[in-house]
């Protein structure tokens, strides 16, 4: 049978573990004790390039409480091919302000907070480079961007098309470097059991990632080391690889002989976690007459780090959200000396979509054809770069429902000092699986376990795990017990990339339904399903599987100050099967409450003399807070994707956050008649235009 | 780790005799303990006075007498202050979170540290933080500084927004051993940043008071976020209009200045003129005139233009 005859899937269900939540019992990583442990931190150079010639350890030992002091001379030695963000202590080399190059470890963190910031480091200090410009002379094209797509695509001959069209958009878009500010910063605890066996307590996205970096830097067999993390408070992305928190951890209890723990706090989060890279973007769109487009071009530059190159997709969007015949996209990079970039939800669709969306509704403006009936115009039959079709493909359908709930379109008009108009983007966001395991035990009182090392992060895994297994077994919800976040159980996806649901639930549903058969025997009985072979869904032809969504904004805009306020947001998803109608819609929320804050807050400042950001707390860093955020209303269109996985359902943990800040700055336009196209759009930039 | 004495002060002489040794004032805590945290703020001691009595008394004249350890959310719903000073009220309101305001105290949120980004970070340079280190944001990241009375020293801006209103409303700051009106408080940079305030060492704010209220008053606070951000520009004034002419008025601005800027030049431009926009409009130009925008905040001049004759208008 199908999983979607069943009826638990898609209802509303409650987070299992909502009372553990709120009552303060689920405990996260920080909150695990140890016997005897000592507290870790991490020392930021402070300068931007150079050398640490030397660290004062001697003084610092002589702190009251201060167990060992930690640099490139005393550091032990990890594994060679160490990732380089991870490697740390590993050389004398400086990459950027902010990186860890030392450590004290003391018997509280505040012993070890105070003697790290009296730590005494000579540097070398070399010349540095931190400001990202559109024609840096470091730029060059990277092999590939994330996950691994080419940097560059071209079809057919934009130059000509552009030189032919009736009317071309060319404009520049600018986002600024932005941060993940999960509530939970990241932690671990890390406790050694002799020389060979660790065990780590951890704040992550996927605890398989973390023990194989244990396990590869130390030099261990990865069955012996285990990464328990069954609580996770949000991480964007900025959790989905393993941090330098993780490997302080394990090096100072291996150097200490004793459990260590290790918070990063929020400042640190601001050099160590990974951020979204700025990015300067290029779009130029052609077009007839009537709106047809006859050549798109996204020319994305953007940075990364000394280490590690890290190359976000930005105009990948760009390759398969309209038809036009004439296509390219490229990206390029400048090494400089700032913190490594990383993921920050949807990356790549979500600066990309900003660029696309904004040139779109600036091409309607041009045409005087309205956004929807242009983006409705260059719709695609097929995938326009692969030439594969859609397993499901209902952009125009989410533009619909939303014109029409939305009350689509009510020009703009002004209500005393407020300017007052709405504004529209399309998202979009693949969907994909990748291969996991599980494992589906029946016990002889009539329970059900699954267990999969899965992640829930706050967003509701556990809980939909649980509803996909008590579909598949057609038993009640209370009879299913799900272990996920410790890498002691079969392997799975991380929490990232939209694919957590899509590729755990295919394992669940395949040990389950192993299982099934099974349940007359001898109790308990065990199934473990593996989901390696069949990963891709039906392989009938090749398929382009991705979500699809609208969202519609409402902006006041205040002529005296530039103060923009949002009034209304409504947004319609496309995303095969809906799992859990109240953790989907807070997914959709969240994305979109994060696009908010894109759009008109969250900016992290550098400031190149020292290659410093300046802000970094949740003071300084703007993230939206309540009174930035009306009642957003979200709907889905009833979907089912078989080319996914046998739920049919896709990802939602990023759509949300793709065409927000498109439509935000659309609206702005559509309030104002002003254009801002660099976010975030501030009363400062907006002011004296107004 | 860093050790600091910690006591609670038994009374005004007690706090000051404490003080007078060395210590520093420790109200609700809410920037002194951020700024301990990030190792900006070292004190050794510290003399707990958010204990001292805490009353909200009418004077004699009609005007009001804040105890210095008013809790910022208490002053806010007095109703006395919301009927007659309703400025202030939405001046704290406007300021910090409903958790912040339950710590805060009145004298504490006068002493508010500014929130330039280069005070903050103890590892790079600040006049205010390391006399001497240099002034990185006036040729640096200044989009929310000074536009008025910035030295060369220092271009930061006083971030509080009670005390916004305070300087509209005429407050005088009492400290155990003086008056002094709010608006010669706290000083402008010049080459002591580090001075906020006239204060001397070891002298305690122990009330603020009012004098009765001689025209209607609100405040209004620009700023990139709805809640929980610091002013961009804000604007507190009192209004008077009598036959269409202004009688009496009073405008201070925040966030352009390193102390509430009290308006004297639009207020005379204003006694006795039209009570009009277009009148409203000329004296902000004529305020705003001596205004010397950095290289990125020139828009607060337009943005307090404005901001001033709405809110003015709003008043008429």
């Amino acid at each position: 049978m199908s999983v979607a005859e069943r009826t638990l899937i898609g209802a509303p269900v409650d987070r299992l573990e909502g009372r553990e939540k709120v009552t303060g019992a689920a405990k996260y990583a920080y909150e695990y004790e140890a016997a005897n442990v000592v507290h870790v931190v991490g020392v930021a150079a402070t300068v931007p390039s150079g050398r640490v010639v030397r660290v004062d350890a001697e003084s610092a030992l002589k702190l009251p409480g201060v167990v060992a002091v930690l640099w490139h001379a005393t550091a032990p030695r990890l594994a060679g091919d160490t990732d380089p963000e991870l490697a740390i202590m590993q050389s004398d080399r400086v990459s950027y302000r902010g990186q860890w190059i030392a450590a004290v470890a003391a018997e509280t963190y505040a012993a070890a907070s105070a003697a790290g910031r009296a730590l005494r480091i000579d540097y070398e200090e070399a010349e540095h480079d931190s400001v990202l410009t559109a024609d840096h002379p470091a730029l060059y094209t990277p092999e590939t961007v994330n996950p691994g797509f080419p940097s560059e695509t071209s079809q057919g001959d934009v130059d000509a098309a552009l030189a032919q069209a009736d009317v071309v958009v060319d404009e520049t878009y600018r986002t600024p470097t932005e941060h993940n500010n999960a509530m939970e910063p990241h932690a671990t605890l890390a406790v050694w059991d002799g020389d060979d066996t660790l065990t780590v307590y951890d704040s992550n996205q996927g605890v398989r990632p973390v023990r194989q970096a244990l396990a590869s830097a130390f030099s261990l067999d990865p069955e012996n080391v285990r990464v328990i993390s069954p609580h996770v408070g949000g991480g964007f992305g900025s959790k989905g690889t393993p941090r330098p928190n993780v490997i302080l951890a394990a090096m100072a209890a291996k150097v200490v002989g004793r459990p260590a723990k290790v918070a990063v706090t929020r400042q640190q989060m601001f050099s160590v976690t990974g951020y979204r890279t700025p990015t300067i973007q290029r779009v130029r769109l052609g077009a007839t007459r009537d709106g047809r487009l006859t050549a798109i071009a996204h020319d994305v530059v953007e940075q990364t780090s000394m280490l590690k190159e890290f190359a976000e997709q930005t105009a990948v969007v760009t390759r398969m959200l309209y038809a036009a015949p004439n296509r390219r996209t490229s990206h390029k990079l400048a090494r400089l000396n700032v913190p490594t970039p990383s993921w920050m939800r949807a990356p790549g669709e979500c600066p990309g979509a900003y660029a696309l969306e904004s040139a779109m509704d600036e091409l309607a403006r041009a045409l005087d054809i309205d956004p929807i009936e242009l983006r409705i115009r260059n719709e695609p039959e097929l995938d326009p770069e692969s030439g594969n079709r859609f397993s499901t493909r209902n952009l125009v359908g989410c533009l619909r429902e939303g014109a029409e709930r939305f009350g689509w379109k009510e020009p703009p008009s002004r209500d005393g000092r407020w300017l007052v108009g709405t504004g529209v983007a399309a998202s979009t966001y693949p969907a994909r699986r990748q291969p996991s395991q599980a494992i589906a035990r029946a016990d002889a009182d009539g329970s059900f376990t699954i267990g999969i090392a899965a992640a829930d992060i706050g967003t509701g895994a556990r809980t939909v795990i649980a509803q996909i297994a008590a579909d598949t077994l057609e038993v009640e919800l209370e009879r299913v017990h799900v272990e996920l976040g410790d890498s002691r159980l079969p392997p799975a996806m991380i929490a990232g990339g939209s694919m957590g649901t899509s590729s755990w639930g295919a394992a669940v549903v395949k040990a389950c339904r192993g299982l099934r058969p099974r349940l007359g025997g001898e109790l308990p009985v065990e199934v473990f399903a593996d989901t390696e072979e069949d990963a891709g869904g039906v392989e009938r032809e090749p398929v382009s599987s991705h979500g699809f969504g609208a969202q519609f904004v409402e902006v006041g805009v205040d002529s005296d100050t530039g103060e923009v306020r949002v009034s209304r947001v409504l947004g319609v998803f496309a995303c095969g099967r809906i799992m859990n109608a109240k953790t989907a819609r807070s997914q959709f929320i969240g994305g979109i409450t994060m696009g908010l804050g894109m759009a008109l807050l969250e900016e992290t400042l550098l400031d190149g003399r020292f290659g410093a950001f300046v802000n970094h707390d949740l003071a300084g860093y703007h993230v939206a807070v309540n009174a930035d955020v009306p009642a957003i209303e979200v709907h889905w269109l009833d979907e089912f994707d078989e080319h996914v996985n046998p739920m049919g359902a896709k990802g939602i943990g990023e759509i949300g956050i793709v065409g927000t800040a498109a439509a935000v700055a659309n609206a702005i336009h559509d309030a104002t008649g002003i254009r801002v196209r660099e976010l975030p759009i501030t009363p400062a930039k907006l002011a004296s235009l107004i | 780790m860093r050790e600091f004495a910690y006591e609670r002060a038994s009374g005004v002489s007690a706090a000051v005799a404490a003080a007078e040794q060395g210590a520093t004032f420790l109200g609700g805590g809410t920037n002194l303990v951020d700024l301990m945290k990030l190792g900006v703020a070292k004190p050794e001691r510290l003399v707990d006075v958010s204990r001292l009595p805490a009353d909200i008394e009418e004077l004699p004249d009609g005007g009001l007498r804040i105890g210095a350890a008013v809790r910022n959310n208490d002053l806010a719903a007095d109703p006395r202050v919301r009927l007659t000073y309703p400025a202030l009220s939405h001046a704290l309101l406007a300021g910090a979170s409903g958790q912040l305001r339950n710590l805060a105290t009145t004298g504490g949120n006068l002493l508010q540290r500014t929130r330039c980004h280069y005070f903050m970070v103890s590892t790079l340079p600040c006049n205010k933080r390391a006399p001497g280190s240099g002034c990185p944001a006036r040729e640096g990241i200044h989009d929310n500084h000074a536009i008025l009375g910035w030295s060369e020293a220092c271009v930061a801006t006083h971030p509080s927004d009670m005390s916004v209103a305070l300087a509209a409303l005429d407050a005088t700051v009492v400290t155990h051993a003086r008056r002094i009106p709010l608006v010669d408080l706290h000083r402008l940079p010049g080459s002591e940043p580090e001075r906020d305030t006239i204060l001397e060492p070891g002298e305690l704010i122990v009330a603020v008071e009012l004098p009765p209220a001689h025209g209607r008053s609100t405040y209004r606070k620009v700023r990139d976020r709805a809640s929980f951000a610091f002013a961009l520009v804000s604007v507190a004034a009192v209004l008077r209009v009598e036959d269409g002419a202004v009688a009496d008025v009073a405008v201070a601005l925040g966030g352009v200045a390193h102390k509430p800027w009290r308006a004297s030049r639009l207020e005379s431009e204003l006694r006795g003129g039209p009570a009009t926009r277009a009148s409203y409009e000329a004296a902000a130009d004529a305020e705003l005139a001596e205004a010397r925008p950095l290289r990125d905040n020139a828009y607060k001049v337009e943005i307090a233009k404005r901001a001033i004759a709405t809110v003015l208008e709003e008043l008429s």
